[in-house]
């Protein structure tokens, strides 16, 4: 059960509420403009009362959606109406599909292809979990599988071909832990892609717009700018997954949630992420095309930027930046500050 | 810098603090096996061939034929999450510096190797699970890049249950951190290899483990992305025995040998003189194309 969607439940009621109220205010006012009547007094009443309830409806609206906890965040982040992929790819100027891998099948957890986002040609790669479960059956829960991140590598390789930057959508809670996902090599498949996106000729700007589940994200992960949307998530582990690594119980999930710093702000903080895009107030669901477009701008402005520059220097910096995630320090050191 | 031999003297006073058994019961035929006699033939087991789970020091004995520069010896993680669950962090790490007789994960440097200069890192199991966190990231990459700047080839031996969950994402960026100095050693055409053994999963084995030009496994090593558990829960049904052992990737075209633990250096040297232009006046002169004149340019000094 998503906890978000519970929450929501109150909020609904009173949408529904309110929205009748409106037709019966209006429908009175027909009547009494029809009878001739002018005593609009009761109709007033009317007015008052639905302002009140939408004044309530906005206080809970900030009371319920204003300071989201990490666990929150995460049942955001899998919220059932949470725009998808294919969302951001309806906001663009133009798209062309590519499938395939070429070799076994079309994963259709990934989709790809060449488009026009704002102006600029671009090559995408989205990871699409499905809207109803009918979707979701054929998209796999946007687990990817082996071919899916194959064919997400073909079109890396097409990328700097045409000198198309690359422009990445990531909405997985991982990468497909099956018998045939393991049989078609997921290690090598997705070890290939983060190889590939580390020196890749043109610019990669990418975006968490849900989940970014584990390595199975990262394959999709490795840029000059991550964008992430402010109720996404980005995680080593699922917070189920990790509890049960460490701890051998799944439901100390949302402890895990919490200690994981898996949101976008954490992240920024860690300096991991460069950007976060906020979201209209409960989420981006309540405004899918505000969401879509703020997104898209932001990609456009990264890349802006990137193209502006060298190659040579875009390559330089995505090396150094990499090469700083993570600190240690050397024992010796240590040892010299203890005394 | 301290030798093979510092090293082993170095991991044998820490032993004693471990107090291991003076006898082993094989987990591949139940035979009893005297500690001593198994170090002797490289934690194999002499009735069944299993390949025990080797500490880092002992592989790298195995390897190297004299001295071992060690770099980044003394790397130790911080918290960048604060981590606490029923212990901190840095208490989970105290305990297992004690336990595995290192300081982190793996064990990084140079030296040679059938009279072969390399780099070679390798991990430890016995540390964390090997898992990678910053600290690991940190050496697998200053092993690609110095490998790079001597241009020697670079080995690598996975033994890894994945990234280290107490350092979050700061632990899974280590893979995009690895592979982005694995791809500046691979385009100056240096040859690596990587040795998966037993076990190599998640996000190890989804970076470098998989990343190698000949990638070589030791008999039965469990290799997977996903763990067994994980796999069985998703599917709700028990998966075979030889399920994600080294010949079954074999088998599936995602290793290219399996070998065992006592012919491993030996093969090691076989792929590193056949992937690499010969060096040697002699060697050069029994070239056929070296008498033509003009071949390619390519050099390795």
């Amino acid at each position: 059960m998503n906890i978000i969607v519970d929450r929501e439940k109150g909020l609904l009621e009173l949408e529904q509420r309110i929205s009748d109220l409106k037709v019966l205010n209006e429908q009175q006012l027909a009547l009494r403009s029809a009878e001739g009547s002018a005593a609009a007094a009761d109709g007033v009443s009317f007015a008052n009362e639905i302002r009140m309830l939408e004044e309530k409806y906005a206080s809970l609206l900030r009371e319920i959606f204003g300071n989201l906890t990490a666990w929150q965040k995460v049942h955001m982040a899998r919220h059932p109406m949470r725009p998808r992929a294919t969302s951001y790819l309806a906001g663009l100027d133009e798209f062309v599909e590519l499938h395939g891998d070429r070799t076994f099948r079309d994963d259709p957890a990934v989709i790809g292809g060449i488009g026009l986002l704002g102006g600029r040609r671009v090559m995408v790669l989205a990871q699409q979990k499905g809207r109803d479960t009918k979707e979701n059956v054929r998209r796999n829960f946007g687990m990817v599988h082996p071919e899916g991140y194959r064919k997400g590598l073909r079109l890396m390789r097409m990328a700097e071909k045409f000198s198309l930057p690359i422009v990445s959508f990531i909405d997985t809670s991982g990468a497909d832990p099956g018998i045939g996902a393991e049989e078609r090599g997921q290690s090598e498949a997705i070890a290939q892609c983060i190889l590939q996106l580390t020196k890749v000729r043109v610019p990669v700007v990418a975006s968490v717009i849900g989940e970014g589940g584990s390595g199975g994200a990262l394959a999709f992960g490795v840029a000059d700018r991550i964008i992430m949307l402010e109720h996404s998530i980005f995680s080593i582990a699922s917070p189920e997954g990790c509890a049960a690594i460490l701890w051998k119980d799944a439901s100390k999930a949302e402890e895990a949630a919490t200690r994981l710093k898996l949101t976008a702000g954490d992240l920024k903080a860690l300096g991991i992420i460069d950007e976060i895009v906020p979201e209209p107030l409960g989420g981006a669901h309540r405004d899918v095309e505000a969401t879509v477009s703020a997104l898209l701008r932001a990609h456009g402005r990264a890349l802006d930027e990137l193209s502006s520059m060298p190659i040579d220097q875009v390559l330089a910096e995505r090396y150094a930046k990499y090469r700083r995630i993570g600190s240690w320090q050397a024992e010796t050191e240590r040892m010299v500050g203890a005394t | 810098m301290p030798s093979v031999t510092d090293w082993l003297r170095g991991r044998k006073s820490r032993q004693v603090r471990r107090e291991p058994g003076l006898w082993e019961k094989c987990p591949g035929c139940g035979e009893t096996l005297y500690r001593k006699d198994l170090e002797l033939n490289l934690l194999v087991c002499p009735k069944c061939a299993h390949h025990f789970r080797m500490p880092a020091a002992d592989r790298i004995a195995s390897l190297i034929d004299g001295d071992f520069h060690e770099i980044a010896a003394d790397l130790t993680p911080r918290d960048p999450l604060g981590w606490t669950d029923v212990k901190t962090y840095p208490q989970k790490l105290a305990g297992d510096r004690e336990k595995a007789g290192v300081i982190e994960a793996v064990l990084a440097g140079f030296g040679s190797i059938g009279g072969i200069d390399v780099g070679l890192a390798v991990m430890d199991f016995f540390f964390r699970g090997g898992t990678m966190g910053a600290v690991v990231g940190e050496k697998i990459t200053l092993l690609f890049e110095e490998a790079l700047q001597r241009r020697v080839p670079a080995i690598v031996c996975t033994a890894s249950g994945g990234a280290r969950m107490e350092e979050g994402l700061v632990a899974l960026m280590q893979m995009a951190k690895t592979s982005a100095a694995l791809a500046r050693l691979q385009e100056a055409r240096l040859p690596y290899i990587s040795v998966l053994t037993d076990p190599t999963t998640g996000g190890v084995s989804a970076s470098f483990a998989f990343d190698a030009d000949v990638i070589i496994a030791e008999p039965k090593a469990v290799i997977g992305f996903a763990g067994r558990r994980v796999i069985e829960q998703t599917i709700r049904q028990r998966l075979p025995d030889d399920f994600q052992t080294a010949e079954f990737l074999l088998e599936h075209g995602h290793v290219d040998m399996v070998v065992e633990r006592h012919r491993l250096k030996a093969h090691l040297v076989q792929v590193l003189e056949l992937l690499m232009p010969r060096r040697s006046a002699e060697a050069v002169t029994a070239l056929p194309r070296a008498t033509q004149g003009e071949t390619s340019g390519d050099t390795w000094e």
